[in-house]
């Protein structure tokens, strides 16, 4: 499918959810051996693969039939190289300033609450929103919770926030409408690292509860 | 190698090249020229790389102090422009003395003029690019805008201009009729918003800026109401979020957005999508992939200086 006529969109059925999330990533890669010198970009949806082109370089025919072909090659997830990663959270107080709302809201305790958020390993599903942002998922669906209501003008870096059935950490501060449940010292996005960005699609990602000693302690 | 002094900043002025491809899977904005057309004819005026730095200039333009003889053109917006003493002219290579100044006047037409330099501006690449995306603060002078006193350093004294000139694009007087490929999302929207859109007038608000311009006129309703997944947003993309006025995705856009897209500007039209602002209208018309690609070669073929 067209998007203008410098991209392309290849569409799976609207759904968040892990299978189709390995699915497109799966492609991706199937799709940047196969022709990664010919594209631009190659962004990874949650259900979309989006490549872009130089119309005037590369014949839109031409590589939608090699995304047809990647499309159709039997890549499994597990075929896919992906990191698995650690991020240490002090959870709760002023620095998951919405933590008692969320356990509120969940019908459970705050204690719970980090219980059901450290207890399993997200995939990252898409990275986006700003420069290393990763929404990952799926939550538990006791903090399955919509986003709130009134969003925050201003949300810390490297708050920890739970929202739509997903979880992700703010990398720079930004205005947000997610529930800010912890802090992490993680930076999800350094220009100046090799490798700027800390989370790529099809990760997988870990949190640990610290406490607010040790954050303090692995301060710089 | 010369250097280049911001004296006066003017509205909106920035470092571009052709924008930082290559990272958008990890939410790193393209960035880059508002008019990529007239971005590669100033380079081509100097026989530059296509995607060697320049400035983009916005409404309000610069004043500049070289300490250097240095090979300078102008392309996009027409301003009143003074080198020295002397009126010169959009288009045409000018070289500027030492110590002499660039003043950038009266705006004449379009809203943003491509300053380009013999060799480009050498600055640091960032994520390999020299383009500024304020939005998410990557690129030269920490993802600024420029400000009094910073200093550029010029790539080349050489004072080589090209042959063969490219044409200049005309520049929209009050508006502009832009064509555009229908969909990604088109069959989200209801039947008269599909039949309201190419028939309809927009005015460009003054919420517009190099992420994008938000749009006023008629509401382009959802067929059924939406929770879309997000997903890439390509420049010139018209995303509609559900109060049902469209925003023209620019330049500076995010990677990926939440909204169904009802068309998206061709590549060839963007040019002229850059050289609007606030006040001017803008109307869409449909067209194929194929036309689309024939107004791009004739692009193409205007910027190698080859008359149609």
């Amino acid at each position: 499918m067209a998007a203008g006529d410098a991209a392309l969109v290849l569409e799976y059925p609207a759904r968040l959810d892990p299978d189709t999330s390995a699915r497109v990533v799966a492609i991706a890669e199937a799709a940047r051996r196969r022709c990664g010198a010919a594209l631009r970009d190659l962004v990874v949806g949650y259900h979309t693969l989006t490549v872009y082109f130089d119309p005037l370089r590369i014949d839109a025919r031409w590589l939608e039939d090699q995304l047809r072909s990647a499309a159709s090659e039997d890549v499994q997830d597990a075929d896919v190289p992906h990191a698995t990663i650690e991020v240490p959270v002090c959870y709760g107080g002023d620095l998951g300033p919405d933590l008692c709302s969320v356990a509120a809201q969940a019908g459970c305790s705050e204690d719970e609450v980090i219980d059901l958020h450290t207890t399993r390993a997200y995939r990252v599903y898409v990275v986006g929103f700003v420069p290393g942002f990763a929404y990952m998922g799926p939550v538990d669906p006791r903090l399955a919770l919509p986003r709130r209501s009134n969003p925050r003008t201003r949300v810390p870096a490297g708050s920890v926030a739970i929202a739509a059935g997903q979880t992700g950490i703010y990398p720079v501060e930004t205005p947000g409408g997610w529930h800010l449940i912890g802090r992490t010292r993680v930076q999800p996005f350094d220009e100046t690292r090799a490798e700027p960005a800390l989370f790529h699609p099809g990760d997988r990602v870990v949190f640990r509860s610290i406490t607010r000693d040790e954050f303090d302690r692995s301060a710089g | 190698m010369g250097t280049l002094t911001v004296i006066r900043a003017g509205m909106l002025t920035t470092v571009q090249d052709l924008g930082r491809w290559g990272r958008q899977h990890l939410g790193v904005p393209v960035a880059g020229p508002m008019d990529w057309y007239s971005h590669r004819l100033a380079n081509s005026l100097l026989d530059n790389e296509a995607d060697a730095a320049a400035l983009e200039v916005t409404l309000m333009g610069p004043e500049l102090l070289t300490d250097t003889e240095t090979m300078c053109a102008v392309a996009g917006a027409e301003f009143e422009i003074t080198a020295g003493e002397r009126r010169v002219r959009t288009g045409e290579p000018f070289v500027v003395a030492a110590g002499e100044r660039v003043r950038f006047g009266n705006r004449i037409a379009g809203t943003r003029a491509t300053f380009a330099v013999s060799g480009g501006f050498t600055l640091p690449l960032v994520l390999g690019s020299r383009s500024t995306s304020l939005t998410s603060r990557l690129g030269p002078f920490g993802g600024r805008a420029l400000k009094v006193g910073d200093a550029l350093t010029i790539g080349s004294s050489r004072l080589v201009e090209r042959r063969r000139p490219g044409r200049a694009a005309a520049m929209p007087h009050g508006g502009a009729r832009l064509r555009v490929i229908m969909g990604p999302h088109e069959e989200m929207f209801s039947d008269a918003a599909r039949l309201a859109f190419p028939k309809s007038r927009y005015v460009i608000t003054s919420e517009s800026n190099r992420m994008g311009y938000r749009l006023d006129g008629p509401r382009l309703d959802y067929r059924r109401p939406i929770d879309m997944l997000s997903d890439a947003t390509p420049i010139g993309s018209l995303q509609v979020p559900a109060s049902g006025w469209p925003i023209l995705l620019m330049a500076d856009r995010q990677t990926t957005g939440g909204y169904p897209k009802i068309a998206t500007v061709i590549t060839a039209d963007l040019p002229i999508a850059g050289q609007l602002a606030p006040g001017d209208w803008v109307e869409f018309e449909p067209c194929s992939r194929a036309d689309a690609l024939e107004a791009l070669r004739r692009r193409d073929a205007a910027l190698a200086g080859i008359t149609p």
